[in-house]
């Protein structure tokens, strides 16, 4: 994507959005303008970058706390076949269960503060992390099975010199994934109890008829969100390019 | 390196009811053999036996090396595909075995072996950079650091152009000279070009092919080579009809 396809891009955005006021007719506390949101943002820049600061560190250490976390959790799988069996289906029950369900407890349980927003934020992505980085572990071309146990190996030192380097292309798949993801979980802890971030500065707004603050909240967590996902992809990109021996790390 | 003991296996290999192989081969130390035979008939398999890897069925019979030696530990092992590992530089390839045994690998070795194989001016590069033929060498010389007396070797050549692949045939039979060495081929010019032995199996028996009383490795173009290899090729279409 070139920068001028962005620019157009936003460019027809705004314009779509301008033409549904006009043609709406709606209020400005209904559908402001995104001139009016624009100001909005100006006069409230200091409490929106207080409270961005906020949600982009939980969705910043939720992210590194559940991609450590998943990659644990997928190596143990892949090292030990008793851990892999008894665990997996855990797993994939704790999927049928929505995340989003649990906030109220774990605000409960780890208070208003950041705590329980990190910890949002790691539920939602270890699944995706742990199960991209598993199947790309479990993935590996058998001739190279063939050759640990020909050049006995210890199952450590092929995990750590084959299988892990051969899964990071997995692993950046799990990691992009959860970067879209990561800032979902953090919002929603703010909503159901929080006193800083941007879904509580979004909650603010909305229960005082300024919607042109909430937008403009919005719009801002929609950047955070781009930005975390173009950086992740970067990574990602980075982690795939090493391990087909095509750039250095 | 100590003398290279033989390897005597037989049995029989089954793959739940059915009989994949009755096998009596010997493998004379220090010397090549050729293991020729249809597609299935359990070529691998075997090599895959003595090995200790996975052959998805099950062996009644017995393999022991000559010297009364366990075998484990012995063998090294180079197959069709050369698996270099892509994020590593050729030398780090060449000693994983070193590192994959939690061992501080010996590069001046792994250099001196890249020299014999000719990647001296590669070692650095990584594995994407160089050609089938140069990946196969590197390849060769992974199996060289491992120094071991025993070599098995599972069709290593078959994806190479011909002359790639005649190369390849001089240079590991320089390299891999007085080691007992196990060849898996599909081809009867490679076969009779390298072997000391030539072993044709079948799913019934394992029998010896009479190869030319000139040394390996034999010229491709000499009259008995030529004549060995169409009489071999003949009773493999012959077999496999």
């Amino acid at each position: 994507m070139r920068f001028w396809d962005i620019v157009l891009a936003l460019l027809i955005g705004l314009g779509l959005w301008q033409a549904l006021v006009i043609i709406t007719d709606a209020p400005h506390f209904i559908l402001p303008s995104p001139w009016r949101v624009a100001q909005a943002a100006y006069k409230s820049r200091v409490i929106i970058v207080e409270n961005a600061w906020v949600t982009a560190i939980e969705v910043v250490l939720g992210l590194l706390i559940g991609t450590l976390l998943g990659v644990a959790t997928a190596i143990q799988l892949a090292m030990s076949k008793t851990a892999e069996r008894l665990m997996l289906p855990i797993l994939v029950f704790t999927q049928a269960v929505p995340v989003f369900a649990l906030a109220p407890l774990l605000t409960l349980w780890f208070g208003y503060g950041m705590g329980s927003k990190i910890v949002m934020t790691v539920l939602i992505i270890y699944f995706p992390v742990t199960s991209a980085f598993h199947d790309g572990l479990a993935r590996i071309d058998s001739g190279y099975r063939d050759l640990m146990v020909s050049m006995d190996a210890g199952k450590w030192n092929f995990m750590r010199h084959i299988q892990i380097l051969n899964a990071l292309p997995s692993l950046g798949t799990g990691l992009r994934l959860a970067a879209v993801y990561a800032p979902i979980g953090a919002v929603i802890g703010e909503w159901v109890g929080a006193s800083k971030g941007l879904g509580y500065l979004m909650l603010l707004a909305n229960g005082r008829a300024k919607i042109d603050l909430m937008f403009a909240s919005l719009i801002v967590l929609a950047c955070l969100t781009v930005v975390l996902h173009i950086t992740v992809s970067v990574l990602a990109n980075r982690l795939t390019r090493y391990a087909q021996g095509t750039s250095k790390p | 390196m100590s003398t290279s003991p033989g390897i005597t296996l037989k049995g029989q290999h089954r793959i739940g009811d059915r009989v994949l192989f009755n096998a009596n081969l010997h493998l004379p130390g220090g010397q090549w053999t050729c293991l020729l035979g249809r597609s299935g008939v359990g070529k691998s398999t075997i090599l895959r036996l003595i090995l200790g890897l996975e052959t998805g069925g099950t062996f009644n019979g017995s393999f022991v090396a000559t010297d009364g030696v366990k075998l484990a530990g012995r063998i090294s092992y180079m197959a069709q595909s050369d698996l270099m590992l892509p994020w590593l530089s050729v030398l780090d390839n060449v000693c994983i075995g070193a590192r994959l045994r939690g061992e501080v690998p010996d590069t001046a070795v792994a250099r001196d072996l890249l020299r014999r194989v000719g990647l001296s001016n590669h070692a650095d590069q990584k594995p994407a950079t160089l050609s089938g033929g140069m990946r196969q060498r590197a390849a060769l010389a992974r199996t060289l650091f491992e120094d071991r007396a025993i070599v098995f070797l599972d069709e290593p050549f078959s994806a190479l152009d011909a002359g790639t692949r005649a190369d390849m045939q001089e240079l590991a039979a320089d390299v891999l000279k007085d080691r007992t060495v196990l060849l898996v081929t599909h081809d009867p010019a490679e076969a009779v070009r390298v072997s000391h032995q030539i072993t044709v199996m079948s799913a019934q028996a394992t029998q010896n092919w009479q190869v030319p009383k000139t040394a390996a490795l034999r010229e491709i173009n000499a009259a008995e080579t030529l004549a060995c290899q169409a009489k071999l090729l003949e009773y493999l279409r012959g077999s496999a009809a």
